[in-house]
């Protein structure tokens, strides 16, 4: 569950090395994948998630 | 009657600022299972819900992303019988992430590899999901599927190979034949999944 390419000085490092392979087996595209993944978790949260937490709460008052 | 909670409020405040933290990696695994934004964070709100409910049945001290996990997996596999998925994804925001991307190095198209993606049989889509963008260990990964270790090995092999070959010799399917060719292929999949359980791949 390692979080990388946070601190901006490895990833200059990496990109000049080639991705990491493990076994020599990691795909071309495999950092685009990543890459698409992430896109996702850094997006800021939309507000419906908010209003659902706020609503948890709520509801565990009442129980 | 008494009601017994096993939690105390304490707890439900950790539980519910580690349910908040992981919801990032929800949406993402989510988008990728699912392909289109609304729709799956709808199913990632429906597994909140649902974690919520079951909040007493965490164990703290234990991975509550990976607890979660199982839980939208489960709700996914659910929708996904009754129909409620086509494939679809959401090409306008793939074409802007791509732009947003632009500069870097990626000679490959995001929204294609969303696309190609999305081709996949969702229990190598998952597998590869979890283990290649994810950051889970196979061990991880496999307790979320509930299957073995190598099984998640075998269906992150073998999804790779068809992404590659797809990437490679551009052979993705066109958009307008991938949404009823996927779904059709991804069911006949789930199908097979639902009845062998333990150990296909």
């Amino acid at each position: 569950m390692t979080k990388q390419g946070k601190d901006s000085g490895s990833e200059k490092k990496r990109k000049k090395k080639t991705p990491p392979l493990k076994g020599g087996r990691e795909p071309e595209w495999a950092n685009g994948l990543r890459q698409l993944y992430d896109s996702v978790v850094d997006e800021p949260l939309p507000d419906s998630f908010n209003d659902l937490l706020d609503k948890l709460d709520d509801e565990s008052k009442s129980t | 009657m008494v009601v017994k909670l096993k939690h105390t409020a304490a707890q439900q405040a950790d539980f519910k600022r580690e349910l908040t933290q992981v919801i990032p990696h929800l949406r993402a695994f989510a988008r990728g299972l699912c392909g289109r934004p609304d729709v799956a964070d709808d199913l990632v709100q429906e597994a909140m819900l649902k974690a919520w409910a079951a909040r007493d049945r965490f164990e703290p001290g234990t991975s509550m992303k990976a607890w979660i996990f199982v839980i939208l997996r489960n709700a996914y596999l659910t929708d996904m019988r009754r129909n409620k998925f086509h494939g679809e994804y959401d090409e306008i925001v793939a074409e802007r992430i791509l732009t947003a991307r632009a500069g870097q190095e990626e000679p490959i198209h995001l929204s294609d590899m969303h696309r190609a993606l999305l081709t996949l049989p969702p229990e190598r889509r998952e597998a590869l999901l979890l283990v290649g963008a994810g950051g889970f260990s196979y061990e991880e990964a496999a307790h979320i599927c509930g299957c073995a270790v190598g099984t998640v090995k075998s269906r992150v092999g073998r999804a790779r190979a068809t992404l590659t070959e797809m990437l490679e010799e551009d052979t993705i399917p066109a958009r307008s034949s991938t949404d009823r060719v996927a779904h059709a292929a991804i069911l006949e999949e789930l199908e097979i999944a639902s009845k062998g359980q333990s150990n296909h791949n």
